[in-house]
């Protein structure tokens, strides 16, 4: 499984992010840097977290017509593994790759925090699938931190209920620690085909209990799982 | 008034640029000289008494003079690091004024050829019932989680301090450390006389102009928001995208060397490198990218426009440094060369608008002697806060609700302290912010302190204790202290008083540095900061730089476990002289105690090797608000109780208020198994367990549920909101 983490000017946990998938998968993961369009010998791909080209316009606005996004929206229609964080997944909405959208937290701040997320979904899914219960060992809560200004998820009633009946909410902030404002307390989406998934936690930064919790690792290796399946 | 003055030059410093160019200087270059002969960029008060610092030491990579300093951290790697003040900016306009001074101490170190892994903030604030402390906290803090969030730098300390002398005029200090091969780092000097000037970044505008010396050198007063325009607008996109060229361009090998553009923007970078490197230095004002085309030479030249890097280059690879900051989607632009003349010389359209020797620009502003005297007693206001009578339950409550002691969740939540992924202690999860360093196997610690009511109770003793406070905080996370940078924030050196302030604390500073062996690498002095009530509390923030062995041993401050002894380390004499609790009663005088610098140092080296050794479940240095403060700082961390003892404090001659809210330098709490703690030649005080805070101290006894406590401590944001107002 080699993984691809896109690079767009103004990201910020790239770094990470291939850190992370190194973990993950035990093999190299390269940056594709936001003018490639050729993801050849990419099995998966991060969009990872940060202010891609400043987010002045609006979180993810720009980033959605670059030359390395146009060939993640091919890839993903193909049936590629694609993981959104944080600005990726604001990336992703804006690319219609996944639905809703994030809005500026309800407290207009900020923040910063280690959360509790809990993943959900019918097993025939992605992200949840053989994927969580092989790999989600205690079906417990994964201690994983975000940290965003603009992470609260909205769609309207109908997009959620659909979401819902669709098994499309892939993780959910655990009671009392939705301090965003997220609609049904929705931490995580994927697409309808379940290939996509975007998150505001940050995985990538929960996989060494050096810096706090290695839980994390069970995002990517759940999309791994995914990826040998593609 | 004379076009000099306008520009804040005395007339005899006038007659002396006269003189040095052997006629008038024209507007290019009186707007040049007043800015490089201001106090902010020629300390022209502060720089004799700055030549007391030791600055020698066989770890220090790069000292004072560099654009940051930097120590040698082992295994290849060095850890650059330096503090800077963005006060005036920020008392005008909190949320760009702190942003830029995040952006600012950024450039200064990735000039050197670090990557910047860390920001570490001080600030200081007017008190929260004050509508412009909360509105100045509010821009602060989100300005600096901008800045730092946006660019991807994790934030992973700080300290934020209230009190009445800062209401006028808050201070905001920010520190950047940063990691770098120490084979590939650069220096600022220029070099090689034909090699081409490239300015890298934003275009030039008529942003901040005249923010050196019409800002920074003089006191704040009436008619303050008039200054806005000469505050700075940040742009963190920007300036993450010029970090990231320059990075490359030094791994590549491309340039000869790096200086930012800070304060009198272009102006002070010229002149700095060519003075550094003993050579001339052109520049044509025509080849400088600008926002708006009619400025004239001297706005291009003195502008403080951020977010922009001047290097030096051989010709030969002009080309391919242009292609980087192409790729980087920043700008590049070659704007003069190296000359032999000495001389900066400004043409525009080839003709010369502006010709002074290096020499007289950087070098030739004369330097003041202080003339200080020492006032008689305390000369800041006392105002009492707490009724008279009440019990130690409810003064302890009172010191952890105090903002000054509270925990500081509410601003440190509003940053990003992870990106980055090597920070293993999040903000107060120690005493010191420990970032993992996995290219050079180990780690480095990092903490920032300065307590300005001490200091002003007592210059000298303050400032030695604002150093070993930040040794303390290294040790209780088993770090060793490499380097040591600073930030002098005093009021107006010229009056006889903050004279004889800023004379003492530079004395504690040097001798504290001497005596632990710590030297002080780089550093930054912000005078001129009072405002129509008087001057600030004299302010020296200390920012030192530790390593430590193995990140996976970090002691933290919480109570780890039920049953653990608690112990007392160290010679800490606590007495109410400048105390919170003093402040609170409204009883502040001057004078503090002298702290026995040797014993913290010999007490600092056995909790750190103790810790290194893994063999303390926590470790906490004793601090604002006392014993007390620090035994409920532990306990609510931990989510555990405590029943302590404080007799033997009080066996040592120590009355029972001293012993519990007493401050002073010196004493480590610590916890762990009762044998180790005895081996540490640890005072033992008593046990963690149950769920209240149960203090022995005579007819000052505590018992305090520590909900209670955590209530108490947890109120910084009803205070910072204005609910509790």
């Amino acid at each position: 499984m080699r993984w691809g983490v896109l690079q767009f000017p103004g990201s910020c946990d790239e770094r990470d992010a291939l850190h992370a998938c190194t973990v993950a998968s035990g093999e190299r993961a390269r940056l594709i840097w936001h003018e490639e369009r050729d993801l050849a010998g990419v099995d998966a791909v991060v969009v990872p977290g940060g202010f891609s080209y400043g987010d002045y316009l609006r979180a993810g606005a720009i980033a959605r017509f670059s030359p390395a996004m146009e060939a993640v929206a091919e890839f993903a229609a193909a049936g590629g593994p694609v993981l959104g964080i944080c600005n990726g997944f604001q990336v992703l909405c804006e690319a219609g790759l996944l639905p809703g959208a994030l809005l500026r937290n309800k407290e207009l701040r900020f923040i910063c925090r280690q959360v509790d997320l809990l993943p959900e979904g019918p097993t025939d899914r992605l992200m949840t699938p053989e994927g969580h219960q092989s790999i989600n060992r205690s079906a417990s809560a994964l201690s994983i931190p975000m940290k965003h200004g603009e992470g609260r998820y909205y769609a309207p009633d109908e997009v959620l209920d659909e979401l819902e009946t669709n098994g499309q909410v892939a993780y959910r902030y655990a009671e009392g620690q939705n301090s965003n404002g997220s609609a049904r307390d929705i931490a995580g989406v994927r697409n309808e085909a379940g290939n996509v998934v975007g998150l505001m936690p940050h995985p990538e930064h929960a996989v060494d209990p050096l810096t706090g919790s290695t839980d994390g690792l069970r995002v990517f290796e759940a999309v791994t799982a995914a990826g040998a399946r593609a | 008034m004379a076009k000099h003055r306008e520009l804040g030059l005395t007339d005899s410093e006038f007659d002396l640029i006269v003189e040095k160019l052997g006629r008038e200087p024209n507007d290019v270059e009186l707007a040049m000289f007043s800015l490089l002969w201001s106090e902010h960029c020629a300390y022209k008060h502060s720089r004799k008494l700055l030549r007391r610092l030791p600055t020698e030491g066989e770890r220090v990579v790069m000292g004072p003079g560099e654009n940051a300093g930097a120590v040698d951290i082992g295994n290849g790697y060095a850890v650059a690091f330096k503090v800077e003040s963005h006060n005036h900016p920020s008392a005008v306009e909190p949320f760009q004024g702190a942003a830029t001074g995040v952006g600012g101490i950024l450039r200064d170190v990735f000039a050197l050829g670090a990557r910047p892994i860390a920001i570490l903030d001080s600030l200081r604030f007017g008190e929260l019932d004050s509508v412009r402390s909360r509105h100045l906290l509010d821009g602060a803090v989100r300005g600096i989680g901008h800045y730092g969030n946006s660019i991807g730098v994790a934030t992973v300390g700080g300290e934020i301090y209230f009190e009445e002398p800062y209401e006028h005029n808050c201070l905001v200090n920010a520190m950047c450390v940063g990691l770098a091969k120490t084979e590939d780092m650069v220096r600022a000097a220029a070099a090689g006389v034909g090699n081409a000037v490239v300015l890298m970044g934003a275009s030039t505008g008529r942003d901040g102009i005249g923010g050196a010396s019409v800002l920074a050198s003089a006191e704040l007063g009436d008619g303050d928001e008039a200054k806005r325009p000469t505050v700075q607008i940040g742009d963190p996109f920007e300036e993450s995208k010029v970090l990231e060229c320059c990075l490359e361009l030094l791994e590549k090998g491309l340039l000869v060397s790096l200086q930012d553009l800070g304060a009198a923007g272009l102006t002070s970078s010229a002149a700095e490198m060519a003075s550094a490197g003993g050579v001339g230095i052109d520049v044509d004002v025509t080849k400088v990218p600008l926002r708006e085309g009619d400025m004239e030479p001297f706005e291009i030249m003195v502008s403080e426009s951020q977010e922009r890097m001047l290097a030096v280059v051989e010709p030969a690879r002009v080309a391919e440094v242009l292609a980087v900051c192409e790729k980087w989607q920043t700008g590049g632009a070659e704007i003069g060369a190296i000359t032999e003349s000495g001389q900066v010389r400004i043409l525009r359209d080839g003709e010369v608008v502006g010709e002074m020797p290096v020499e007289a620009l950087v070098d030739g502003c004369p330097l003041y002697d202080l003339e200080p005297a020492e006032p008689e007693g305390w000369i800041y206001g006392n105002r009492s806060t707490l009724a008279v009578g009440i019990s130690a339950e409810e003064e302890l409550l009172a010191l952890l609700a105090s903002p000054s002691i509270a925990s500081k969740r509410w601003a440190f939540e509003q940053y990003d302290s992870l990106v980055g992924s090597r920070t293993v202690r999040r903000p107060e999860g120690a005493d010191a912010a420990v970032l993992a360093l996995p290219e050079s196997g180990n780690a480095v610690a990092v903490s920032i302190d300065g307590n300005g009511r001490r200091v002003a109770c007592d210059p000298y003793n303050g400032t030695v204790e604002a150093v070993l406070e930040c040794a303390q905080n290294l040790a209780c996370v088993g770090a060793e202290p490499l380097g040591l940078t600073n930030c002098l924030n005093f009021g107006n050196p010229e009056k006889p008083a903050t004279a004889w302030q800023l004379d003492r604390a530079v004395s504690g500073l040097a001798d504290a540095c001497t005596a632990l062996g710590v030297p002080v690498v780089g550093g930054n002095v912000s005078l001129y900061n009072e405002g129509p009530e008087g001057p600030i509390y004299p302010t020296p923030v200390v920012g030192m730089v530790g390593e430590l062995p193995d990140p996976a041993q970090v002691a933290g401050s919480a109570f780890a476990r039920e049953g653990d002894a608690i112990g007392l380390v160290g010679p800490f004499a606590p007495v109410l002289a400048g105390s919170e609790l003093a402040k609170q009663r409204g009883e502040l005088d001057a004078g503090l105690p002298r702290p026995d610098v040797a014993a913290v140092a010999a007490a600092c080296a056995i909790v750190r090797e103790a810790v290194r050794a893994g063999r303390l479940a926590s470790a906490h240095d004793v601090s604002d608000g006392g014993l007390a403060c620090a035994l409920a700082e532990s306990a609510i961390a931990g989510g555990l109780g405590c029943q302590v003892e404080l007799q033997p404090l009080r066996d040592r001659g120590c009355l029972p208020e001293n012993a519990l809210f007493g401050e002073g330098s010196g004493g480590f709490l610590v916890s762990g198994e009762r044998e180790v703690l005895e081996g540490l030649g640890a005072t033992y005080l008593g046990e963690v367990g149950g769920a209240a805070i149960e203090i022995a101290a005579g007819d000052r006894s505590i018992r305090l549920d520590l909900a209670e406590a955590e209530r108490a401590w947890r109120s910084l944001p009803a205070q910072a909101e204005g609910d509790g107002a």
